[in-house]
């Protein structure tokens, strides 16, 4: 059953009459609220998500709930709010450490990569490092060149990270919840652009496990892959594309490590086509990935060329215009994938 | 800051005999490990290179003798010391230098990747020098779950400069946090010398800056580091906030156990610094004081030999990990 709108209904929720619709932000607390409920190692660091709830409400009320010790405003020094995550982790608790923008993980990069990742390889296993990294990316409204980023294939290419890019507010919730049982430095890489979006969520407990793509819409012809903001673009474009008679399938990946592959290798095996469809950059990126494991194990599954459509190389542009330019658009992708429909290898 | 630095801080010697055999006996330890380290790297046994804490014993020895077993050390690329200092057993350090299955991190550190969480050793590091913020974050830990434990944070003067001391130091004061921060000053990192990359060489006075006690001590007189390391962990126990250590003090060796280090630093300074041995000196004052005899310490060094040529053979002796298990623990699982 092809689904319109994503944030109204979820697939992996049943559909009730009186189903609790709230934010993918308001998600996002009620998963960490009730993780922290549950584990007391659990603290929560970054700027502005202490009485101030979060540049995007992400925190709200998490604070005023356990208070200063557990939930405390950082000065701007992401390395220190990484170091002292890695630090707090090895010492037994279990942080999360906001960083607001995706950007700015770049100041935490070397604790990130260097420390948090390796540790517990490097020693022989006898560190774990639970740890949270929180951090939301993605153009809004000319947010320009500094505030605009998608950099989850940076972290997706370092063995001992966990990636995660939920897309619904119902995805937010089960993910965070797992990131928070698991025991690994993860990259919880929410979205700006998707904070306000609402959805279906239900209030009681459930997990979604990592590594377990949302197959979000069926269809016979082409195989749709893409990750955050981008899967409601790509539904919108599948129902475009529909009133064509192309029949496109939309996998929605959920998490880039672990990287669900039996989910996309299935699809191409019935579609014989691949469309990647990802806000970051085409070049090294999650679309590359995608890309070279149906290559290596289901070439002969493919009856036409790979398409990516991702953000155009270039650095995030501050004008209206050319932001929605560079981004993948609904319009870009029905193009695009219009025309492979053509193609033949 | 002038080279010279003993009068101020100097130790008194009124400890007892127990704590100066104690401390003589970690810094001697660490002495004979690292001769033994530069040995058979030079024999060509070794793979990687090592960064070589002689001289610098006193450091080491005097503020890990005032932690106890469950606080935390973050340590550098110069870990060796601290390792041992705060406890990781000698033959598993010197099989992880060695690259073998029994060491420490199972081979897979390596001389700056030195971990062992029994003893809270928080890792030696190839970077400089994230052990400030590693440190802080252990004691925002013991803060948050309610313990007396410290973390103990060394760096050189090197590090002292990087970032990380500022954003360490600056959040770790804000939250009080229970956290000791120690500079070994050994006035190079790498061949620069600190005086040329800096402008206020007294690292202790920055403290003032984050609105915390800076203490500058002879890094080379093992009863003062031991006064000054102790007053700073016990403040840090009774809830009073970090302190910053500046010890000063002087690398016999080069920067890596391949570099001659002279060419950047006269026979003479090199020569007056040994001359201001810290082993040597404990030993000579503890003599005049009638605290110890020449027969105690003969005895602890003997004792030592034996450790470190066990220790050795230990190493020399164990496999290097199978390909099969290389894949391993890339992540962590419940089921391990
Ligand atoms: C971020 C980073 N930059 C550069 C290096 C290379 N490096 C290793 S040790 C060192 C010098 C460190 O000097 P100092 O902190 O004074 O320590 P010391 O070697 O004197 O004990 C340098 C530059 C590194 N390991 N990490
Ligand atoms: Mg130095």
């Amino acid at each position: 059953m092809p689904q319109k709108n994503i944030n109204s209904t979820s697939s992996t929720a049943s559909s009730t009459a009186d189903q609790r619709v709230i934010t993918y932000a308001q998600a996002g607390v009620e998963g960490v609220r009730e993780e922290m409920l549950r584990n007391p190692d659990i603290f929560y660091i970054g700027q502005g998500i202490g009485p101030r709830g979060g540049n995007f409400q992400q925190s709200r009320g998490l604070w005023q709930e356990f208070g200063q010790a557990r939930v405390r405003d950082t000065p701007i020094a992401e390395r220190a709010q990484a170091g002292f995550g890695v630090g707090a982790a090895l010492a037994g608790s279990h942080p999360i450490v906001d960083i607001v923008f995706m950007d700015f993980t770049l100041e935490a990069m070397g604790e990130i990569v260097q420390q948090a990742s390796t540790i517990h390889y490097i020693s022989n296993g006898r560190f774990k490092v639970p740890l949270m990294v929180r951090a939301a990316g993605g153009g809004i409204r000319s947010t320009g060149p500094h505030h605009s980023h998608t950099f989850w294939s940076f972290f997706a290419h370092i063995p001992g990270l966990k990636v995660v890019v939920p897309s619904t507010p119902y995805d937010v919730k089960g993910l965070i919840k797992t990131a928070l049982r698991d025991e690994n430095p993860i990259m919880f890489l929410e979205h700006k652009g998707l904070y306000g979006t609402k959805g279906h969520v239900p209030e009681e407990e459930y997990l979604i496990p990592f590594g377990e793509a949302n197959v979000i819409r069926s269809g016979e012809d082409v195989t749709v892959v893409t990750l955050g903001k981008m899967v409601q673009r790509s539904l919108d474009a599948a129902e475009e594309l529909q009133r064509n008679g192309i029949s496109a399938e939309v996998i929605d990946l959920r998490t880039l490590v672990p990287l669900d592959k039996e989910a996309i290798l299935k699809s191409i095996t019935k579609t014989g086509r691949l469309v990647v469809v990802d806000e970051a950059y085409a070049s090294c990126g999650i679309s590359a990935e995608v890309a070279a494991i149906v290559a290596f194990e289901a070439i002969d599954q493919l009856d036409a060329p790979v398409v990516r459509i991702c953000t155009l190389p270039t650095p995030h542009s501050f004008s209206p215009s050319t932001d929605s330019y560079l981004v993948p658009s609904v319009v870009r992708i029905v193009a695009e994938v219009s025309d492979l429909m053509k193609k033949k290898i | 800051m002038k080279r010279s630095s003993t009068a101020k801080n100097g130790s008194k010697l009124k400890q007892d005999k127990k704590i100066v055999l104690a401390l003589y006996r970690k810094m001697v330890l660490i002495r004979e490990f690292e001769m033994k380290a530069k040995e058979i790297f030079h024999s060509g046994k070794m793979p990687g290179f090592i960064h070589i804490y002689v001289g610098e014993e006193a450091v080491a020895a005097g503020v890990c003798a005032q932690l106890h077993q469950d606080d935390y050390v973050a340590s550098t690329h110069r870990g060796h010391g601290h390792a041992l200092a705060k406890g990781v057993a000698p033959r598993d350090a010197m099989a992880e230098l060695m690259g073998v299955v029994t060491g420490c991190s199972g081979g897979r550190g390596g001389t700056m990747h030195l971990y062992d969480p029994e003893v809270g050793f928080l890792g030696s590091n190839g970077v400089v020098p994230p052990g400030i913020l590693i440190a802080a974050g252990a004691g925002l830990s013991a803060q948050l779950r309610g313990t007396s434990q410290v973390a103990v944070a060394f760096f050189g003067d090197g590090g002292s400069n990087n970032g990380a001391f500022h954003e360490g130091l600056n959040l770790a004061a804000a939250w009080d946090l229970p956290v000791v921060f120690v500079c070994e000053n050994n006035f190079y990192a790498t061949e620069m010398p600190f005086s040329e990359t800096t402008k206020n060489t007294n690292v202790a006075s920055r403290a003032k800056a984050y609105g915390i006690p800076g203490i500058q001590v002879d890094g080379n007189d093992v009863m003062a580091v031991y006064e000054k390391a102790g007053e700073a962990i016990q403040r840090a126990r009774e809830g009073g906030g970090p302190t910053l250590i500046e010890c000063v003090t002087y690398r016999w060796f080069g920067h890596h156990a391949g570099d001659p280090g002279v060419s950047y630093r006269t026979k003479e300074e090199v020569a007056e610094w040994k001359e201001r041995d810290p082993i040597g000196k404990l030993r000579n004052d503890s003599i005049a004081a009638r605290l110890a005899t020449e027969t105690d310490f003969q005895r602890i060094d003997e004792e030592i030999k034996d450790v470190i040529e066990e220790s050795a053979d230990f190493a020399l002796a164990s496999p290097l990990e199978a390909d099969s298990t290389a894949l391993d623990h890339v992540f962590y699982s419940p089921a391990e």
